[in-house]
């Protein structure tokens, strides 16, 4: 075994699986769908400091946006980079509509529970990221918006939400480069606002590797002047906290 | 739906418990015991007024920006959205609005945020975060940033877009204009009255609002 950027880590997430870890910065973590229909409700904070995470609203305002596609990054509440979308298939990520609950998912697709089902029962996107935030330190309280990775979720003029069935198809992925620290919580769990009426939830392979240094012309950093001061915000980090840019 | 659900009040504001002018860039933090009612008044038209709410029992369960849209499957706010805590609590519904739409997509300004939408030479102005840090350290020992979450702007304009744009806009509101919310449960409110110079939030002039409450 060896460190050098070239080492890739692999992990399939089963339908209604969870995960959590720590992954330094300059990391490419690739999500692919093995199967179509995928929802994987997606948490960021700074690793260093987990009270910075990431912040809807000022993600989307900086970027004018409603949803999340290559060229967008995601910000922190201290306006700074978390993460970019450098790679996209997908072309569209909802942000907007949370996480499904306990509630939901019974009241939705019928009560399961352990005992009956074995590991075939029903998860939940609440109760995955509590389980990761609390085995991590964190606790309800820092739970916020999430991205749901494949799903999309659009608003009509009068503000309704609309779901768009069978968005994402088998195979397709979408990378995040990590610009900081972070810890990454996710839940592979349905949207909230799937309108299908059985549990479909799907494996998602995360395939983790080191990515090429930022250049000058790369996509997310000239997406918007926005961008560019938020990764500014960024450097000025890591040069303060790091001793410098690698 | 709840999008331009314009509603009158009925109450008279000679009979109020409470009535308190909050200058712009002003914070302001009270609980409302169920069945009390809150009014927030657009003096002069265009104002944000940036609010958050919390479980007055429970102050770690906030207000959720995503669960309360989630529920009502509409991104705006008006007359019938009930506003709900992370946990799902019901904490305020809205039964009277005569400006007919609000935000709460997109969040409180903050310095940070100043630097990456406008210039980093933004970051010394006075904005909504610095102002609900503020309160909370004066109001509870126990809470800290991680109980900011994402707010109510009421009386501002965020529209969105079926192509997936969002913006913000001149604001929908003018002066006058009012939004009347009661209380489910015992409910801490938060407001920032926001002092943005920089987008047509407040047609870059902020005003002050007024605050008015009734006993049920
Ligand atoms: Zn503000």
């Amino acid at each position: 075994m060896n460190n050098t950027v070239s080492s890739i880590i692999t992990k399939t997430i089963p339908a209604g699986g969870k995960w959590s870890a720590r992954i330094q910065r300059g990391k490419e973590i690739t999500f692919t769908a093995l199967e179509a229909g995928a929802n994987v409700s997606l948490l960021l904070y700074n690793a260093d400091d987990t009270a910075e995470r990431y912040n809807m609203p000022d993600t989307l305002k900086a970027q004018y946006t409603a949803f999340l596609t290559k060229g967008n990054v995601l910000m922190t509440d201290h306006g700074r980079v978390l993460a970019s979308l450098v790679e996209d298939t997908v072309g569209w990520h909802d942000t907007i509509s949370g996480y499904s609950t306990r509630k939901m998912i019974d009241e939705k697709y019928g009560k399961t529970t352990y005992q009956e089902h074995r590991n075939e029962w029903y998860r939940s996107g609440e109760e995955n990221l509590m389980v990761e935030l609390f085995r991590n330190g964190l606790t309800t309280c820092d739970l916020s918006p999430v991205i749901n990775l494949f799903s999309k979720v659009y608003c009509d003029e009068e503000g309704n939400m609309n779901f768009v069935e069978g968005h994402s198809k088998k195979g397709e992925s979408v990378t995040l480069r990590t610009e900081m620290d972070v810890l990454l919580v996710l839940s592979n769990t349905p949207n909230p606002l799937d309108t299908r009426n059985t549990y479909l939830s799907t494996p998602i392979e995360v395939k983790i590797k080191g990515a090429e240094p930022v250049l000058e012309n790369d996509i997310c950093l000239k997406h918007r002047d926005e961008n560019r001061r938020a990764f500014e915000n960024t450097w000025e980090y890591v040069m303060l906290t790091k001793g410098g840019i690698q | 739906m709840a999008v331009l659900n314009y509603v009158e009040s009925e109450r008279k504001v000679e009979e109020a418990i409470y009535n308190k002018k909050l200058l712009s860039g002003e914070g302001w933090l009270y609980t409302i015991e169920p069945g009390e009612v809150l009014r927030i008044v657009d003096v002069e038209g265009n104002q944000a007024a940036d609010t958050l709410f919390y479980d007055a029992d429970h102050p770690s369960d906030h207000y959720s920006a995503i669960n309360t849209i989630l529920r009502q499957r509409n991104i705006y706010l008006s007359t019938g959205s009930v506003l709900i805590a992370e946990s799902g609590k019901e904490l305020v519904k809205i039964i009277a609005d005569t400006c007919g739409r609000h935000d709460t997509i997109g969040g409180a300004c903050s310095a940070q945020s100043n630097t990456v939408r406008y210039s980093h030479d933004t970051l010394p102005m006075h904005n909504c975060r610095d102002t609900f840090m503020l309160q909370m350290a004066k109001f509870d020992k126990r809470t800290t940033k991680r109980d900011l979450a994402p707010n109510v702007n009421f009386f501002m304009n965020v529209p969105v877009t079926p192509a997936g744009g969002l913006r913000f806009d001149d604001g929908v509101s003018a002066p006058g204009y009012y939004v009347e919310m009661q209380a489910i449960n015992a409910t801490t409110v938060l407001i920032s009255n926001c002092p943005q110079l920089n987008n047509p939030c407040n047609a870059y002039n902020p005003t002050p609002i007024q605050l008015i409450i009734w006993d049920k």
